[in-house]
């Protein structure tokens, strides 16, 4: 399914950051998205997934196809790593939590539970869950984020195999992950400071 | 759905999951309030009712700060709002399971913790009964209160405020109609308005919820 933005406008706080932005993003193509902290690229991310409304334009493509990997990976720390990726697993409606334990390399750790996992091991079953959500489209927020290199390499594989399969991928990071993805630097939408009619987000408090 | 019950079910009885908090605090409450008012039986008897169900709102109350709050904390309610169940029907079982470990250990201790209050024998029954019909009600608002203070943070004082009102009719309805049934009244009428409200909550809280949280995550 083709992601398609049009003319988008998003805000943080109330505050807009991004206006004026339009890509689209076929099937088996990922987007790199460059920009300076602050520049507006989870907030892209999270109007892209459905947690906040664009302030203008239009989202088509992303509704249910789209699953987000935010800074935090949704983890019970009380829980395995095995119950963690089944639970999400059965949400998502999808069973088989195999393909995802050998993506990242995970048999090792199926008992533990997540909270005792290092940071890096963590993101692992935090990318491991995109894999058991069965969906065509990621929106991920610096994945690479405490990966060692060899995490980084299962990262790049995992992300390569998605988008051969006809996924797609829009991911915010500032250092390379070891493939040749298409760039859009965001820096250059930023929003006019006098774009502030209608900015709040807040309907209400 | 069914995962999510499981998931929350296997989080609260695990080590830090908080099951015997609220069990803990009502057992207390009624254990030092004869302590506190004296050792008068027919005292004791006349507000065992209305002792009984105090202690199982504040129990209930003293637990809704974990509802929604670690959730949020850890991301998952940001995937839960991507993942293609419904965020209503997510937020109901959350009230659900949060009843199953909080409310309906309250309702079974009830009885043990009546006799401790000399709790005269006919109310009993109603007493469980009302417990029964009310204590859905109080896992909903505190549902509601939860998703409104979820982006707060320790909100709990803004939570516990929030609640408080919304608590009272049930409250009201379900001490009377135990305090009936002890002094050998008929009670039918406060437990019909008491299964109307949780009736009405159950209805409308989901969805409430799912829309103030929608707001909260932003």
């Amino acid at each position: 399914m083709t992601l398609r933005v049009e003319d988008l406008a998003v805000a943080r706080g109330g505050v807009p950051i991004l206006s004026g932005l339009s890509f689209s993003l076929r099937p088996g193509t990922a987007l790199a998205l460059r920009g300076p902290n602050g520049a507006g690229k989870t907030t892209l991310l999270r109007t892209l997934a459905g947690l906040q409304p664009p302030l203008a334009g239009q989202i088509h493509g992303a509704g249910e196809a789209i699953a987000y990997a935010g800074h935090a990976d949704g983890l019970k720390a009380m829980l395995s790593v095995t119950e963690n990726l089944t639970f999400w697993a059965d949400v998502f409606g999808t069973s088989d939590i195999a393909p995802a334990m050998d993506a990242y390399d995970l048999h090792g750790l199926a008992d533990r539970p997540a909270g005792t996992l290092s940071a890096g091991q963590k993101r692992r079953l935090g990318l491991a869950r995109l894999l058991v959500t069965g969906r065509a489209i990621w929106a991920l927020d610096e994945p690479t984020v405490s990966l060692d290199t060899q995490a980084r390499s299962l990262f790049a594989d995992s992300l390569s195999a998605h988008l051969q399969r006809g996924g797609s991928a829009v991911v915010a990071t500032h250092i390379d992950v070891g493939l040749t993805l298409e760039e859009l630097d965001i820096a250059r939408y930023r929003a006019a400071p006098d774009l502030r009619a209608g900015a709040s987000d807040e309907a209400f408090l | 759905m069914k995962a999510l019950l499981l998931r929350d079910l296997r989080l609260a009885v695990r080590a830090g999951g908080g099951f015997g908090l609220g069990l803990a605090f009502f057992l207390i409450v009624t254990v030092l309030v004869p302590f506190a008012v004296g050792p008068d039986p027919a005292l004791l008897s006349r507000i065992a009712p209305g002792v009984l169900w105090l202690g199982a709102l504040l129990a209930c109350l003293l637990s809704l700060d974990r509802l929604l709050a670690l959730d949020h904390e850890d991301g998952t309610l940001d995937l839960l709002a991507t993942a293609p169940l419904p965020l209503e029907g997510a937020l109901g079982i959350k009230a659900f399971a949060h009843w199953i470990t909080t409310g309906l250990p309250l309702v079974a201790a009830a009885p043990v913790l009546g006799l401790m209050l000399n709790l005269s024998v006919s109310g009993y029954a109603v007493l469980v009964g009302a417990l029964l019909l009310g204590t859905p009600a109080l896992s909903t608002i505190g549902l509601f209160g939860a998703a409104l203070t979820v982006g707060v943070r320790r909100g709990g004082l803004l939570l516990s405020l929030l609640v408080l009102p919304l608590y009272v009719p049930t409250l009201i309805f379900g001490a009377e109609a135990a305090r009936r049934a002890a002094t050998g009244q008929e009670a039918a009428t406060p437990l019909l308005m008491l299964a109307g409200l949780t009736l009405a909550t159950l209805a409308l809280m989901p969805f409430a919820s799912a829309a103030v949280l929608r707001m909260g995550l932003r």
